[in-house]
């Protein structure tokens, strides 16, 4: 750091929600006109740090200085009085209104009770010069480009005294001319002395413009880099490099089967490149990448839950037409969607009544067979052991393990060929996660192809036989057991290549 | 169940006040006269049929405000064709077909266009309502009757009006739908989270399908026993607002306009509930004009106590 004093300083952040630390004992410093980067894997714990400097939520202990002295954000206005600004990874911006007014908007220059139209105008015209945004600014925000809606976000950040800048994630969206522009405009900025912490997954970006990098892994500090390590193998590096837990179970080596499952030349709807790829009996393949790569779009093409523009769907070799997911269960497949309160079950229905929706038109159509039903709802309560006081009970009392082993359930009822897991692990305690670890392996050894999307490294690394990786809405690489480690799963879903 | 219950209870205290008020007053209960209980049952019976096609589009988790036009445009159709000598049956039967086609219309648009249920079928409301007047040039037709198709409207075996006879085959038939069979397990999940369903590999086009071609088919029949029973017909006022006392019917009846709860024995007590209800003002001295006042006031409280009873269990689960 060229400043000794520094502007920024938090330290010992510590953040628990409920039945996760997101952040233990996080501390970061920025000086003036720096452009500190800060990175680290889904759910290191990045966002929920800005997001308390920018005064979201408060922090359970730690404190922030600015200029030394101790700041509380309160709330997000407060943040903004100590002129620090963040632009969020989604805009927030009111679609139907123009530039100048988004970037004025609820703090209008006023003269008396009225807004003065002509100092917003007037102001909004210098804003727009300096990041460079050249359409005209009584525009309406929903004509612009992704790249220009970022630049008014920015004047809009300027608008305030800013003194310290969030960029979360902003080039996501942007093309790479846009991306430059935006480079452009942190450049100027920071040779007017303020300074911005940039967060993103694109290591390249990093190299390119920041100063130094905070990492964070797991909601701990990992490390710090200077300028002159700013390169992607030491920022990989210093991201992953984690214990694997010992909960995953022995990892016997599978037998690989024959091949059941195909998918060749599929693009989803927004995908950015087609993806191929096949799944044996007794494996499971793992799709890794970071949020926004969209592997969740990817499983619902698959499973007719979402439109595709191209792609055929093979299932023991044979090619399936697939419009719905009728058609994708009525082949074998079965979808446990991430969003498991919204998708995967039903919150205010039994817990019989879940896990035969699949079978029911199977039993006796076109009557529900009440007593095959409960036999089968009590079959796979009992083979999952999922912990209910009656089959009757709502799955809305159970706790977040039981209700996603009633997603799980509900499939493995009507015997799929193959089972995908969108995020099989997402918000469920230790113990259950291990079991459903277990169970992955048990099915695998029945013969099911198992196709799982997973955020967690360690679960990637510790069940699957083979990884694609995604990165921006495109195949980036398909990993094979011997070369499955966290720095390729890393380099790959960043970007980079593997020889 | 708690509400359903409730809904009862309030069914026989109405019926005891409105016995003991008039029995204080008069000296004799007029409300229990057969001639009383027959009138009453008939009337339940005309609002239950089509209030049951209401109940299950708003167990699936819809709306249908078309109910009262598809009444006036079958009742319509039927006395005018009925008036160039052709048998009211025939026509019945050709119209049934027509209702079906629009409720699978409304489910249709609902579905490929990602439509408001409310839209969709405001839409219909407006139209046939139109078409019907329009055929008609908006004035009255009186039907020259059959004594059989008259039967069905106000006949009666062993004393029970036919509406209410046919209010109960009918609602027989869709408890069954409802209680046994695939579909109405469908139904009633597609009523609770339609996505959830769509990604337990059901097609929910369809299940939406049966709830807005049952909808219209029963508002078809209850067109038909509407004609029988009034013997004519008014395009402009035939079944008007008929699918607004068929949503309060199946929401006093256990209904919830989220989706996925209600039963049919629930429905045709909420019908009963608004009839008894008339029937006991008319009888007491409350002048009509008031009358839709003092339902409103009732359909609120029910709706109302049934928020506040969820909102406590909804308390007891977090806690």
């Amino acid at each position: 750091m060229e400043n000794s004093v520094s502007l920024l300083s938090m330290r010992g952040i510590t953040k628990r929600f409920p039945g996760v630390l997101a952040l233990d004992d996080v501390s970061l410093t920025l000086g003036r006109g720096e452009i500190l980067a800060l990175i680290g894997e889904n759910g290191a714990g990045k966002s929920t740090l800005m997001k308390i400097l920018s005064g979201d939520y408060p922090q359970d202990r730690g404190t922030i200085e600015i200029d030394g002295e101790v700041a509380e954000m309160r709330d997000s206005r407060a943040a903004i009085e100590r002129g620090v600004v963040i632009v969020h990874q989604e805009l927030c911006l009111a679609p139907n209104l123009d530039v100048a007014s988004n970037i004025f908007l609820g703090h209008e220059p006023k003269k008396g009770l009225v807004v003065d139209k002509k100092r917003l105008y007037d102001e909004a015209k210098v804003l727009c010069d300096r990041v460079g945004i050249t359409v005209p600014i009584t525009t309406p925000v929903e004509m612009l480009s992704p790249g220009e809606q970022q630049l008014v976000e920015i004047a809009k950040a300027l608008s305030y005294d800013v003194r310290i800048l969030i960029l979360d994630e902003p080039t996501s969206s942007l093309s790479e001319g846009e991306a430059e522009k935006l480079f452009d405009v942190m450049r100027m900025l920071k040779s007017e002395g303020v300074s911005i912490i940039y967060v993103s997954h694109r290591l390249h970006e990093i190299e390119l413009m920041c100063d130094r990098a905070t990492v964070l892994r797991d909601g701990k500090f990992a490390g710090e880099l200077p300028k002159e390590k700013l390169v992607s193998e030491e920022m990989v590096k210093l991201m992953v490099g984690r214990n694997i837990d010992a909960h995953f179970g022995e990892h016997k080596n599978r037998a690989r089967g024959e091949k059941i499952f195909s998918v060749k030349n599929l693009v989803p709807y927004g995908g950015k490149g087609s993806v191929d790829f096949d799944v044996y009996r007794g494996e499971v393949f793992a799709i890794a990448g970071l949020v926004g790569a969209g592997r969740t779009e990817l499983l619902q093409a698959i499973f007719g839950a979402e439109e595709r523009f191209s792609g055929n769907i093979y299932i023991d070799g044979k090619i399936v037409r697939i419009e719905n997911t009728n058609d994708a269960t009525k082949a074998g497949l079965a979808l446990v969607p991430e969003d498991r309160k919204e998708l995967g079950v039903l919150l205010e229905m039994g817990v019989d009544k879940n896990i035969t929706i699949t079978g029911l038109d199977t039993y006796r159509p076109p009557f529900a067979d009440k007593k095959r039903e409960d036999e089968v709802a009590a079959e796979y309560v009992e083979k999952l052991d999922i912990k209910t006081p009656s089959l009757t009970q709502e799955v809305c009392h159970l706790s977040g393990g039981n209700q996603q082993k009633v997603a799980l359930g509900k499939w493995l009822a009507v015997s799929p060929k193959v089972l995908m897991l969108d995020e099989p692990t997402r918000g469920i305690d230790v113990g259950s996660k291990s079991e459903i670890y277990k169970l992955i392996d048990k099915l695998v050894s029945e013969g099911i192809g198992v196709i799982m999307v997973s955020s967690e490294m360690a679960e990637v690394i510790a069940l699957a036989d083979r990884v694609l990786v995604m990165h921006e809405r495109r195949a980036a690489g398909i990993l094979e057991k011997d070369q499955i480690s966290e720095e390729n799963i890393m380099t790959l879903a960043t970007g980079g290549s593997v020889n | 169940m708690k509400k359903l219950m409730g809904m009862i209870i309030l069914l026989v205290v109405l019926m005891a006040f409105i016995c003991i008020y008039q029995f204080s007053t008069t000296g004799e209960a007029a409300f229990l006269k057969p001639i009383n209980l027959a009138n009453l049952l008939q009337r339940v019976g005309m609002l239950g049929i089509y209030s049951l096609g209401a109940g299950v589009v708003i167990i699936s988790g819809g709306i249908d405000l078309s109910i009262g036009s598809v009444i006036a445009l079958v009742a319509t159709t039927t006395a005018l064709f009925a008036a160039q000598g052709i048998s009211p049956w025939i026509i019945v039967a050709c119209m049934l077909p027509v209702c079906a086609l629009l409720g699978w219309w409304h489910s249709f648009i609902v579905g490929r266009f990602s439509l408001q249920p409310f839209m969709a079928t405001l839409a219909s409301l407006l139209f046939f309502r139109g078409f019907a007047r329009g055929i008609a040039d908006g004035k009255g037709i009186t039907l020259d009757a059959t004594p059989a198709f008259n039967f069905i409207g106000n006949g009666n075996i062993f004393g029970i009006p036919m509406p209410f006879i046919i209010l109960l085959v009918l609602g027989g038939i869709v408890a069954f739908i409802m209680n046994y069979t695939v579909m109405g397990r469908y139904l009633f999940a597609v009523g609770r989270n339609t996505e959830a369903v769509r990604y337990s590999g059901i097609k929910v086009n369809t299940v939406r399908t049966v709830a807005y071609v049952t909808c219209a088919l029963l508002a078809g029949i209850a067109g038909a026993v509407e004609l029988s029973y009034t013997g004519e017909v008014q395009p402009a006022n035939t079944g008007l607002m008929y699918e607004m006392w068929a949503v309060a019917a199946a929401v006093l009846g256990g209904c919830s306009l989220r989706g996925g709860e209600g039963t049919v024995f629930g429905v045709i007590i909420g019908a009963a509930l608004i009839r008894v209800m008339e029937n006991g003002m008319n009888l007491v001295g409350i002048p009509s004009d008031w009358q839709w006042s003092v339902i409103g006031a009732v359909v609120i409280c029910g709706v109302i106590a049934d928020a506040a009873h969820k909102q406590r269990q909804a308390k007891q689960i977090k806690s």
